[in-house]
């Protein structure tokens, strides 16, 4: 074991400066708080008008989105609407809900009624879904007001919002930088202030990394915890939605809001929402924190040392450090490049040209398939759903797609196994800090190691998340993973927020 | 082309088809014919399998939809649980084994399929290993029984034949899209077109009765699909060919037919059958090939990530089988017990096919001869369907006065068309009406003796045995009597005088 106090006392101060930047309110009138949960408490209470947390971060929308592009949609209008009628319930003795007022950014792959939704693809042009995706109105139902749509790797395929029909979203920490993927947009829309919420999906890390690099928290809960209804789907068997926010505390508020069962998703599990806020006081005596012995390599030497800053937070705080072993988690990547685009395949069929968005006309209908398919998807895209295609066809199902799902489940016994020494395990979210924009854009597979530590959960159907630990390299925020196993939500943000609390503590104020 | 040989004559241009009269083993040119059926069933759900929206045959166009049914982005199928109820009643009528089953997807584009796949079972079907039995008794095997959702409907306008290919524009019609389907494969057990028929007969009868489907194969709530193969006795299975399009029951033997008799000339020329599906054209009587094996798509099934494993539990599957009702076949057993009348024969399959069984039943518990009964509902309530009009107690009634001897045949027939025709009826009241009354036996004999006397001629020629005679003398005292007497107890005072 390393030596503890020195570690500790660099650790600190570097994530003092961080901290301390990220808190400043500069950038929110300075009445408004910055957290969901004190708007909340603020709009219920009578003491803030919904009306003004929403101009106040409209105001900021329009002065920073112009550098940093998270959005492809705002809806002011109907924010303001919605806002409204959040302070007319209050004003007449109504209460509009747990998330009264607060703005809230969506990820556009998420149905808005009557709203574009476009999943940053030019083949989804003009549609408006008929219907809001569940979330979506469980937020409404908590009193939320939903600001605008975010920018997003085209149908969520990608680590680094570069491959949006509409453009790049940059890293409000350094604009010259990505946001990270595929939910950069809603990561990059609560680091910059625009909302103090933001609703992302995480198909292999699509939440975690992206919060990892804008310095954000992000989960992805259980798979069944959240309804995916109304969430355009990637790969069905691997995608779920869950929150960004700027502490622990805000996304516990969320996840009780939206989780819970859903009878239009027959893979979500019934059961009552998470309760979590209830035990982000408890702290992490006694947990076993595991250590992955051989996780893959390729980490960078500033991302592992935060990992092992985290580990000393913990142990501080009264949690053991175990070792575990998971053999088969080299073997995720591949696995989930065949597994994903195997389903992207399927699910991304429908956009034939015959029913809704773009259509390009052509000679007869396989020609206005090809077309329309042709000019509607994007490189990325077009590149999954071949590799899909490949992997699903006669002849070489076996070899591909069948053995990926052999390598899933093997994956899922790892976990099983390293879940029987350790409540919770330990990982770098993203082994890099945020890159320069197009310093990858050009090599595939080094966009997909981006993942290399978030893909495993998403295999597993596991919960896992994204704390901000400190700064790496360029001063750069680095997050670290927390994983736990299925349902393992509330000793997740346990130790989340034992790791939240060891920052503060160390001076960073919240 | 032409093939000839013991009473068969099969020109293909011509389309013109002999079959010799065949002793039940069915064989064509000395080749066997072995045809499975794939049969696709509509079920009889209020809503569709995976969403909420209606339903209903016939209605408006794209008036039963919602998110799933289109296939919008987003959206998620829920399965229908009346509609894996009905699969079961289906699989346990079919005496199939209910097993835990799974979803996957078929992909394939087509315009009126809105997700570009369909959901559908694969490897592991709802309802495995069963068998239909024949009115006759013999066995056809059921390999499975399946639940996947159905299609939108496609409408081509211009180009020909009604196909995509070539059309000006196509309307689709999403009403239909997501409609449970229960796609029932048959082994291929079937040796003459004759089976076929009787197949997807019973079938049907199975499917209305346990509730499951209105089975009609002209509105599409039944399609059948033809594999079809001939072969040498005693050779291994030929190639096959599937036959798709066939929208009557009757179609279904002509297409068969015509199939097997098409590969027989190709293989009697030395050529090879392409394993194809082929398009059955109703208007010339002729299979069309619609696309080669190698031209099949590759439906890339894999499991449906939207939905999870279907595992009923014993208990439901119980309540299932316990709840189901009699079936066609146990009708037609019970109706043969009861009347004497074979279990195969014509009046108890139209009987039980019309559904009308326990009206003769009733009509039997009300105190008339069942097998009278029998007769008279197969050729007087063919448009009374299975619940006739007519009250049991008044055909009972009628019929104790026939069997009685109070009604000759031909009174009983008079008196039934005007209860039919009234929807029930006294039949003392309509036969006094009608001056109908027993003639007693002595006024008969008098008017025999009476013909006898002014017909002598024919009367020696009967009692020489020229047995056209009678005909001349019944006709003869039938007409004396004004149509009072019974043509039985004629016949018996003729032969008795005859000595």
């Amino acid at each position: 074991m390393r030596p503890l106090l020195k570690t500790d006392v660099s650790v600190f101060r570097r994530s003092l400066d961080w901290t301390a930047e990220m808190t400043t309110p500069t950038n929110i009138h300075s009445n408004i708080p910055t957290t969901a949960f004190a708007i909340a408490d603020g709009v219920r209470s009578g003491t803030l008008k919904a009306v003004d947390v929403l101009e106040a971060h409209l105001a900021q929308i329009a002065a920073r989105e112009g550098d940093i592009h998270a959005f492809n949609l705002v809806t002011a209008d109907e924010a303001r609407a919605a806002a409204a009628r959040v302070d007319a319930d209050v004003a007449a003795g109504r209460d509009p809900g747990v998330l009264a007022g607060v703005p809230i950014a969506l990820k556009d792959n998420m149905c808005t009624r009557g709203i574009p939704t476009t999943c940053s693809s030019k083949i989804l042009e003009g549609w408006r879904p008929p219907y809001d995706a569940t979330v979506v109105q469980r937020l409404a139902a908590a009193g939320a007001v939903a600001i605008g749509k975010t920018n997003l790797d085209e149908f969520a395929m990608g680590s680094s919002t570069e491959n949006s029909a509409f453009g790049v979203t940059y890293n409000p920490r350094d604009t010259s930088r990505v946001s990270g993927g595929s939910s950069g947009g809603s990561a990059a829309a609560v680091a910059a202030g625009f909302s103090p919420i933001s609703i992302g999906s995480d198909t292999g890390g699509s939440i975690r990394q992206p919060a990892a690099l804008c310095g954000v928290v992000g989960v992805k809960p259980t798979y069944g915890t959240v309804s995916r209804y109304g969430l355009v789907a990637y790969a069905s068997s691997l995608d779920q939605m869950g929150p960004f926010s700027t502490d622990v505390r805000d996304s516990a508020l969320v996840l009780e809001a939206i989780s819970g069962h859903d009878p239009m998703d027959s893979t979500s599990i019934p059961q009552a929402p998470l309760s979590l806020l209830n035990v982000l006081s408890q702290g992490v005596e006694g947990l076993r924190v595991g250590r992955i012995t051989d996780l893959p390599g390729g980490a960078d030497p500033d991302v592992t040392a935060r990992l092992e800053a985290a580990f000393d937070a913990l142990k501080v705080a009264g949690a053991t450090i175990v070792d575990v072993e998971m053999p088969s988690m080299k073997y995720a990547l591949t696995a989930y490049y065949l597994i994903a685009p195997a389903e992207a395949s399927s699910n991304l069929a429908r956009y034939d040209g015959v029913r809704y968005g773009m259509r390009v006309n052509a000679s007869d209908t396989n020609a206005m398939y090809s077309a329309t398919r042709t000019a509607g998807f994007g490189e990325e895209v077009k590149r999954r759903i071949m590799l899909g295609t490949y992997a699903l066809s006669a002849g070489y199902y076996d070899a591909y797609y069948g053995k990926a799902l052999k390598v899933r489940r093997l994956i899922s016994d790892d976990f099983a196994r390293a879940y029987t020494k350790a409540d919770v395990l330990l990982t770098p979210t993203s082994p890099i800090v945020a890159f320069p924009v197009g310093e990858k854009s050009d090599d595939p597979l080094a966009m997909y190691l981006c993942d290399i530590y978030t893909i495993p959960t998403n295999l597993a159907g596991h919960p896992a998340m994204s704390v901000p630990f400190g700064t790496g390299a360029h001063g750069l925020p680095v997050g670290v993973q927390i994983l736990a196993p299925t349902l393992g939500e509330q000793v997740m943000f346990k130790v989340a927020a034992s790791l939240e609390r060891s920052m503060i503590a160390t001076g960073g104020a919240k | 082309m032409t093939n000839t040989d013991s009473g068969i004559q099969y020109d293909m241009s011509k389309n013109e088809i002999k079959v010799a009269p065949n002793d039940g083993s069915y064989m064509l040119d000395g080749y066997e014919l072995v045809c499975g059926l794939e049969v696709h069933v509509e079920l009889a759900t209020a809503t569709k399998l995976f969403s909420a929206s209606a339903n209903r045959f016939g209605d408006e166009p794209n008036t039963h939809i919602d998110p799933v049914t289109l296939g919008l982005p987003g959206a998620l199928p829920v399965l229908n649980r009346q509609a894996v109820e009905l699969a079961m009643r289906i699989g346990l009528a079919l005496n199939c084994s209910v097993q835990p089953s799974t979803f996957h997807r078929k992909n394939y584009f087509y315009p009126d399929m809105p997700k570009a796949y369909q959901i559908s079972q694969y490897d592991q079907p709802i309802n495995v290993d069963g068998w239909l039995e024949l009115p006759g008794g013999k066995k056809i095997g059921v390999e499975r029984a399946h639940l996947e959702e159905d299609t939108g409907k496609s409408t081509h306008v211009g180009g020909t034949g009604g196909r995509i290919h070539g059309s000006d524009y196509s309307l689709i019609d999403f009403n239909r899209a997501g409609v449970p389907l229960v796609e029932i494969v048959g082994r291929p057990d079937i040796a003459s077109p004759e089976e076929a028929r009787q197949y997807v007969t019973e079938l049907r009868q199975i499917l209305v009765a346990v509730g499951a489907s209105d089975a009609k194969m002209e509105e599409g709530s039944m399609r059948c699909d033809a594999n079809v193969s001939v072969r040498k006795p005693g050779s291994p299975l030929g190639i096959r060919c599937e036959i798709k399009n066939v929208n009557s029951v009757r179609s279904l033997g002509r297409a068969i037919e015509y199939e097997a008799r098409r590969q027989i000339v190709l293989l009697e020329a030395g050529e090879k059958i392409r394993q194809e599906t082929r398009h059955w054209d109703e208007t010339d009587g002729r299979t069309h090939t619609l696309r080669s094996k190698e031209d099949a798509d590759d439906y890339r099934y894999f499991l449906e990530p939207d939905l999870v494993p279907l595992n009923p539990d014993q208990a439901w599957i119980d309540a299932v089988r316990a709840a189901l009702p009699m079936l066609p076949r146990e009708r037609r057993l019970r109706l043969s017990q009861a009347t004497g009348a074979p279990a195969d024969g014509e009046a108890i399959m139209v009987v039980v096919e019309r559904g009308q069984d326990d009206y003769v039943m009733a009509v039997g518990d009300a105190g008339a001869d069942v097998a009278r009964a029998l007769v008279h509902v197969k050729e007087a309530f063919a448009e009374q369907g299975a619940s006739p009009t007519v009250p049991a107690t008044d055909l009972a009634q009628m019929i104790i006065m026939e069997t009685g001897g109070k009604l000759t045949s031909t009174q009983a027939k008079t008196v039934l068309a005007e209860i039919v025709a009234n929807g029930g009826g006294d039949a003392v009241a309509i036969a006094a009406a009608k001056g109908f009354e027993a003639m007693d036996n002595s006024a008969l004999e008098a008017i025999v003796d009476q013909v006898i006397a002014e017909q002598a001629e024919a009367w020696s020629k009967y009692c020489g045995g020229e047995q056209k005679a009678m005909g001349a003398l019944v006709g003869a005292i039938m007409k004396a009597s004004q149509g009072k007497a019974d043509g039985k107890a004629v016949t018996a005072l003729l032969l008795a005088k005859k000595g």
